[in-house]
């Protein structure tokens, strides 16, 4: 293996077989077939059933993990303002409260092990008037109740020191020291690729259609044939309620709340330092300004329910609205050029807290609701909903030989490979930038194609890698990446650009 | 010996690089993050190039590969697959290449990163984010150098010169443009080449795109005035942004019109050391213009290598709605160059200089149109006071 200790890990596991199906197969047995039933099926390979089969492939169980979409994470987990919450604002008491704590635990223990970007950059709830400054009082008191005591109070004089370049009439802000950033590309993947990696069987492109009893298990009809197994753990984001509808239940309904952010330019990053959030307010939490760990800084985002699931445009309206908020937070900011929109449809369901529900008797549980906070909480929701399997009678013998893997660096706060002089010498593709505004190179892109859970898209590769993901959006280097997808995933380039 | 570094091996740093050699400025080491030195011209099919540089017409690439053989020749050291990755202002470099992390101290560096358009994302073109929408740079890359086919039916957004080119490059490879779009009341190009060009295509004048709509791939576009537009591709042309990232990170001092860093007419920007030429500094102007810009800096860079001079400038400001000058300083120790200045919207008048409120020159403007440039003579200029205030432009 020449490819550095980043990957080192993906790639013995690659040794061991080749597709995700024959892995599962390996690890069961050494040469046995994938088995007729399996132990639990996951629907939704987002970051929380990733996290949910991460959690699981620790123990000796055959698990598959589904999901209709050509890729992991690719629904809300893909967009969102990739920030790593203390949940000091969740509402106390909560189930989402208590995991979302848990959770940023578990992702500063483990993220940095599984190659996760964390950024610590902290976070200001700025008050942009006296009445908004009054409650910040509130707000740290809710905090408190929510275990988190480590906000501090900052007046207006020192705020305009740590942020110089926040716009004027800002009158008092809450530190929030442990509010960070993370990847939420890299999150699902690492999951989902040390899932893969214990015995997990990862099928994409699989949409479930039904579900029915037959002789005592499960069977889930997909587009591509039925699963066999004895546990369903819905994890389908979006469509929690669709799934949980299949098993007759008819207790929330997916609202989705549109978000739609602006990515600025990376030469905005040195603008500011935390992230600036808003002061709460009855309706909505407001528009941020944060840094990113690829060294952009976004902008958003707007709430507004839809009822499209599938709604995920950008608006006139929207943009418009982003950008007069943003010139008040950080006037400069506009000056810089933005390098992208998005938009990203969180899972509300009109209720204050996660729908999870158990319920041992059918073997189904119910991860629902899981809302802007489950980034952060996903592994916390995991160890809790394989905690409610282990009580519900699913017997849980650790493996073992756990394999742990090591997602490659997308953040700016590790070094990447065009930086690492011995990487470059071990294999000079990864002193070929490829992509410029990313400084992504023909390495990073060739092991992506070749990862255990590969690149097949031009998003996918943009997700693992950055490949144009900057400024240019591909001027200079759409052909060149294309083309090298292209080749080493045997697909043809009108296949890639999907071409008419 | 002294050396000399160019970032960027296209026209303008090329040129300079060998007008370097040529007055004996010692070391000159052009860095290309590309494979091959030549910037945009190797994937700009159609012909036109070399006119006003090399005295010949050829076609983008071989006009890039003549170029690249010139700098051969000349004793340039040509670094390709050579990123820059830092700068640590004014002359010491990082790069990344296959070979390895390097720092490269200088003596003088020359900036010469180009240009590219603003893609979907910059112009904040609302909607959703399907596949089958470029720019003329990925557009031309794909067709000339991969030889594919993008779509059936295209909308070409923007009707500047490089709209047209992007219109023929459609063509070529068998897509129709089924219109060309632009916020000005006309395209902005000459004439003939529109008719050559653009045979038949309709252009939609004084609308903008708004949004892009369709899951998988492009199906239609929405424009300010609420039409839908039905088509699979979409190519975003023109609306040029310098690529400004090391001047920027240099803290070299950027025009506000220009965007690009602030330079005298031999290319001296705020930085002692640290010149900049070509699209970097008027973004965009055909490659000749750009090789010619970069071949005057020559002169200035041997005479700072010499001297180690840095002169004091006269900043040039322009009034709405002149966009911009280049350059857009003065320095007062030699004779001025030719500006070229850009209007935001269409214009006819009188070109006013003037200096504390002494008129220098007036010259006629007639039939100024945005994203086409004009020139201010030299002579115009001859007049300043060079330890006066700044210049002005404006349109009477």
């Amino acid at each position: 293996v020449d490819a550095g200790r980043d990957v080192h890990a993906v790639h013995l596991v690659r040794r061991g077989g080749g597709a995700p199906a024959r892995l599962a197969a390996r690890s069961r047995s050494d040469d046995g077939p994938p088995p007729l039933i399996h132990d639990v099926a996951i629907v939704g390979a987002g970051v929380v059933g990733t996290a949910i089969a991460r959690e699981l492939a620790q123990y000796e169980l055959a698990v598959v993990l589904v999901d209709a979409a050509d890729d992991v994470g690719t629904g809300t987990s893909k967009a969102n303002t990739a920030i790593l919450h203390t949940g000091f604002d969740a509402t106390p008491g909560t189930l989402e409260a208590r995991l979302v704590r848990r959770g940023h635990e578990l992702l500063r223990a483990h993220g940095p092990r599984l190659g996760i970007p964390i950024e610590e950059t902290g976070a200001l709830l700025v008050a942009w008037d006296a009445e908004q400054a009054a409650a910040l009082d509130a707000v740290a008191a809710k905090a408190a109740k929510n275990g988190y005591t480590t906000t501090r109070r900052v007046a207006a004089d020192e705020l305009y020191r740590l942020e110089p370049h926040l716009g004027p009439g800002a009158h008092a802000a809450l530190a929030i020291p442990d509010e960070h950033l993370v990847c939420p590309f890299t999150t699902p993947l690492a999951y989902a690729t040390e899932a893969v990696a214990n015995g997990v069987e990862l099928r994409l492109r699989t949409c479930v259609t039904g579900t029915s009893r037959a002789e005592g298990v499960h069977v889930v009809d997909t587009g591509a044939g039925a699963i066999r197994t004895r546990w369903v753990v819905n994890a389908a984001g979006l469509y929690a309620d669709t799934i949980d509808g299949l098993f007759g239940h008819a207790r929330f309904t997916v609202m989705p709340r549109r978000g739609e952010l602006v990515v600025f330019d990376k030469l905005a990053r040195g603008l500011v330092r935390h992230t600036i959030l808003p002061v709460p307010t009855a309706t909505t939490k407001g528009v941020l300004v944060a840094p990113t760990v690829f060294g952009n800084v976004v902008l958003g985002p707007t709430a507004e329910d839809v009822e499209d699931r599938t709604a995920t445009e950008t608006t006139v309206a929207g943009l418009a609205s982003l950008l007069e908020k943003g010139r008040r937070i950080l006037p400069a900011l506009l000056d810089e050029e933005v390098t992208a929109t998005y938009t990203g449809l969180r899972a509300a369901t009109g209720h204050a807290d996660y729908r999870i529900f158990f319920h041992p008797d059918e073997r189904y549980v119910c991860v629902g609701g899981i809302r802007s906070t489950g980034l952060t909480a996903s592994m916390a929701i995991a160890e809790h909903v394989v905690e409610g399997l282990r009580d519900g009678g699913l017997a849980l013998a650790r493996r073992a030989r756990f394999v742990e893997i090591r997602m490659p660096n997308l953040g700016e706060a590790a070094r990447r490979p065009y930086a690492d002089a011995a990487r470059i010498a071990a294999r000079p593709d990864y002193g070929c930038i490829v992509c410029h505004c990313e400084r992504v190179t023909r390495g990073e892109i060739v092991d992506a194609a070749h990862a255990s859970i590969p690149a097949r898209t031009l998003d996918g590769l943009k997700r693992r890698t950055r490949a144009g993901f900057g400024r240019c959006q591909g001027f200079y280097c759409l052909a060149e990446v294309a083309s090298l997808l292209a080749s080493a995933t045997g697909q043809s380039l009108a296949t890639l650009l999907r071409t008419p | 010996m002294s050396r000399v570094v160019v970032i960027g091996g296209g026209p303008a740093g090329l040129a300079a690089a060998i007008e370097l050699r040529r007055h004996g400025a010692g070391d000159v080491v052009v860095l290309e993050r590309e494979a091959e030195a030549g910037g945009v011209p190797r994937h700009c099919e159609h012909p036109g190039f070399g006119l006003r540089d090399l005295h010949r017409v050829l076609g983008g690439p071989a006009y890039a590969r003549r170029y690249a053989t010139l700098a051969e020749r000349a004793g340039v050291e040509i670094r390709t697959r050579t990123a820059v990755t830092d700068w640590h202002c004014p002359t010491t470099v990082a790069t990344t290449s296959p070979r390895g992390v390097e720092t490269i101290v200088a003596d003088a560096v020359l900036l010469a990163t180009g240009c590219r358009e603003r893609p979907r994302g910059a112009r904040l073109v609302a909607g959703s984010r399907p596949a089958g929408v470029f720019t003329t740079g990925s557009l031309q890359q794909l067709v000339h150098l991969r030889h594919e086919r993008v779509g059936r039916r295209a909308l070409v957004v923007g009707a500047e010169h490089v709209s047209f080119s992007a219109v023929m490059t459609l063509r070529e490879s068998g897509c129709e443009a089924v219109a060309m779009l632009t916020e000005h009341p006309t395209h902005q190009t000459y004439a003939p080449l529109a008719w050559i060009a653009a045979r038949g295509v309709p252009i939609l004048a004084s609308t903008r795109i708004t949004a892009i709509h369709g899951r998988e791939r492009v199906e239609a576009v929405t424009l300010a005035d609420g039409r839908r537009l039905a088509c699979d591709t979409v190519v975003f042309t023109g609306d040029w942004i310098p690529d400004h990232e090391l001047a920027r990170r240099g803290a070299l001092a950027i025009d506000g019109g220009t965007r690009g860093p602030r330079v005298d007419q031999g290319g001296r920007t705020s930085a002692p050391g640290v010149f900049a030429a070509g699209n970097l500094v008027h973004a965009a102007e055909p490659a000749d213009v750009a090789a010619l810009g970069g071949r005057a800096t020559a002169a200035a860079i041997v005479a700072y290598l010499a001297t180690r001079r840095w002169p004091a400038t006269v900043a040039i400001e322009c009034a709405a709605p002149i966009r911009w000058t280049a350059p857009n300083a003065l320095a007062a120790d030699g004779p001025p160059r030719d500006l070229l200045y850009r209007v935001d919207v269409p214009s006819d008048g009188t070109l006013v200089v003037e200096q504390a409120g002494r008129v220098l020159a007036r010259v006629r403007a007639r039939g100024l149109m945005p994203n086409r440039s004009l020139r201010v003579p030299a002579r115009c200029l001859r007049p300043v006071d060079g330890a006066g205030g700044p210049v002005r432009l404006s349109i009477a």
